[in-house]
């Protein structure tokens, strides 16, 4: 069974980062997505896997035998759930992202910072650019 | 042990202003009033927190009636108390700076609630004795930075987003696997059962774990080559926010890698600490090259914020108390002076209307006194005796000459050169020059709030130089602690 989620997280790592480092923005995110559920796998198998009785200590006993170890699971739980919140709001950023740039190509992508044209000075800024930099919060 | 209110408030105090404020977020006037509060009442807790770690007994809190290696356990010593109190005072400032024009255009409802965010995942950080836990705090710091990030909803602050989020998201994906990791290895998270259970560990395997653990922090701390991250996005953000960012956000990173390598799993390997080094040599030059090829004010300063994190990476590689207690020292006066840099750059955005240093100039004709206030701090990065800056890096360099680390001494001497040639760029061009436009007049704005900003931060700045002494013996006195 440990192998087989060896195996598991190996997939999912592999496929996340492959995802990852596309140049396709919605890939690189659920590429993270991935990324992430194999790191969910990674911190629930550090408790070891193999039993699975619930811990609770049964009625007139003090010492708890034998029984899964809970504390992984609470922390995958947390892990779950910050991670699906982050997926949310970077898949809703991406998709907005595509929207106004009308681009889904990470090295078309350079609206924060705009392409050289001059090789010893960076590229001036338009004075609308400038006129909305600081404000606009 | 209980759980104590005050090693807890410096997460409570801001979240419970965020929930505040979140709820206020119709009424601007009473939303600003809560803010105020809360970042008051976090100076507070804060002062009173470095009270009690300076007598000696720092501040505990452990959760849930479960006692200390089980439960999570909230630690505030000397060095997480500094560090707190420094947030707050960051928080007033940009809160401050945020009342002034500096700062136009109409403001998000929810700005200021996720601002406190920030400051409640980065006062987690500081106070929690949980690996876990720390984990958690960093995601509450990136799911409010890129909030903070995005409702401006320009494209180019949703490029900027997309940048920060996607490598610091890895970056917390690759803590959280070490956080798993570790956890297999010795069956424990919290910071004194690790420091006990990793002296049993393989060298081999304690090497692999930790190596993978600083890795995750040195990408949130933007340390070479992990820092695209930020100079990519941090130009995108509003001024006071951008200035909070840049004071607080990587340092957490730093403070992590000197809490983990410097305290919880102190000795680490030796290979880590010569590693570390090399990266923080990189670091500094790697940045400071960058800030020398760029005009605009903003970016210029945000690629001295990586080249500034290799100094106080040095700090944590050279491993050593003395070396320690430089690392906090130098943390210190770099996140009063970054972000006072930046809130200066912002005044003179409001007054030239543009940040790239081609367009603007004649401002030290104009207004002498803002042209003295940029100075203090400029210099002081540099480290230009006897501000703070200087004190800062003789502490490091004296402390690597020491350890006959000489070529880490001679890259950090030149890239203090190299600092000096891009503050005076920026002295030259926006302060010296005239103005290429002859007609030009100055913006006619409010400034009050933001000089009084600025000027409070700079007398911190002036403060530590005057007065090195006191901030060294309580930073030694902080880190004495360290590796026990």
């Amino acid at each position: 069974m440990t192998w087989a989620l060896a195996a598991a997280v190996w997939i999912s790592v592999a496929l996340g980062l492959y995802l990852a480092l596309s140049r396709d923005v919605l890939r690189c995110v659920l590429g993270l997505a991935v990324l992430g559920a194999g790191a969910n796998l990674v911190l629930f198998s550090a408790g070891r896997i193999g039993s699975t009785q619930p811990p609770v200590v049964p009625l007139g006993e003090s010492v708890l035998a034998g029984a899964a170890n809970p504390l992984p699971q609470a922390l995958v739980l947390t892990a779950i759930v910050i991670g699906f919140a982050l997926v949310c709001f970077s898949l809703v950023l991406v998709l907005r992202l595509i929207e106004r740039a009308r681009t889904d190509d990470a090295l078309a992508l350079r609206e924060a910072e705009p392409e050289p044209t001059d090789p010893v000075k960076p590229p001036l800024p338009t004075r609308e650019a400038d006129a909305r930099a600081g404000g606009a919060a | 042990m209980s759980v104590s209110f005050l090693a807890v408030s410096p997460v409570l105090v801001p979240l419970g202003t965020a929930m505040l404020a979140t709820a206020a977020s119709r009424r601007p006037g009473l939303q600003q009033a809560i803010s105020f509060t809360g970042i008051a009442a976090l100076a507070v807790c804060a002062l009173m927190l470095v009270a009690q770690a300076s007598s000696g007994v720092p501040a505990v809190a452990q959760f849930g009636g479960w006692v200390a290696p089980f439960g999570i356990e909230f630690v505030v010593d000397g060095t997480g108390a500094s560090l707190v109190l420094i947030t707050a005072l960051m928080g007033v400032a940009s809160l401050l700076f945020l009342v002034s024009d500096a700062d136009p255009g109409p403001r998000h409802p929810l700005l200021l609630p996720l601002v406190h965010g920030v400051l409640a995942g980065v006062g987690g950080s500081f106070s929690t004795a949980d690996l876990f836990n720390l984990y958690v705090w960093f995601e509450v710091m990136l799911i409010c930075s890129v909030g903070l990030f995005a409702i401006g909803g320009r494209v180019d602050q949703l490029d900027g987003t997309f940048k920060y989020l996607a490598l610091n998201l890895f970056g917390t994906m690759l803590l959280l696997m070490s956080v798993g990791l570790i956890y297999g290895a010795t069956g424990h998270l919290n910071f004194t059962a690790l420091g006990e259970a990793s002296a049993q560990w393989p060298p081999a395997l304690g090497l692999a774990l930790l190596a993978a653990l600083t890795l995750s922090f040195l990408i949130k701390a933007g340390a070479f080559p992990l820092f695209a991250w930020l100079p990519a996005s941090y130009h995108t953000l509003p001024a006071p926010v951008l200035a909070l960012f840049a004071g607080l956000l990587t340092k957490v990173g730093v403070y992590a890698v000197l809490r983990t390598l410097g305290d919880v799993f102190s000795p680490a390997p030796q290979m880590l600490y010569e590693a570390l080094g090399w990266i923080a040599a990189a670091t500094m030059i790697t940045g400071v090259l960058g800030a020398a090829y760029h005009w605009d004010i903003r970016r210029i300063l945000a690629f001295h914020i990586v080249s500034q994190i290799g100094y106080i990476l040095l700090g944590i590689a050279l491993a050593t108390p003395e070396g320690h207690a430089a690392t906090l020292f130098y943390t210190l006066h770099h996140i009063v002076v970054k972000a006072n840099l930046f809130l200066i750059g912002a005044i003179v955005w409001a007054l030239t209307g543009s940040y790239d240093l081609r367009r603007i100039g004649g401002l030290y004709a104009l207004k002498p006194l803002l042209a003295v206030l940029f100075l203090i701090p400029a210099l002081s990065l540099v480290g230009i005796p006897p501000l703070s800056g200087f004190w800062a890096k003789l502490l490091i360099l004296r402390e690597a000459i020491a350890q006959e680390r000489i070529v880490w001494t001679v890259a950090a001497l030149l890239v203090s050169v190299l600092t000096l040639y891009s503050m005076m760029k920026i002295w030259m061009e926006a302060f010296w020059k005239a103005h290429p436009d002859e007609t030009w007049q100055p913006a006619r704005v409010r400034l009050g709030a933001a000089y009084l900003a600025t000027t409070g931060l700079a007398a911190v700045t002036l403060w530590i130089s005057v007065s090195p002494q006191s901030l060294l013996g309580y930073a030694t006195a902080a880190v004495a602690g360290f590796g026990r």
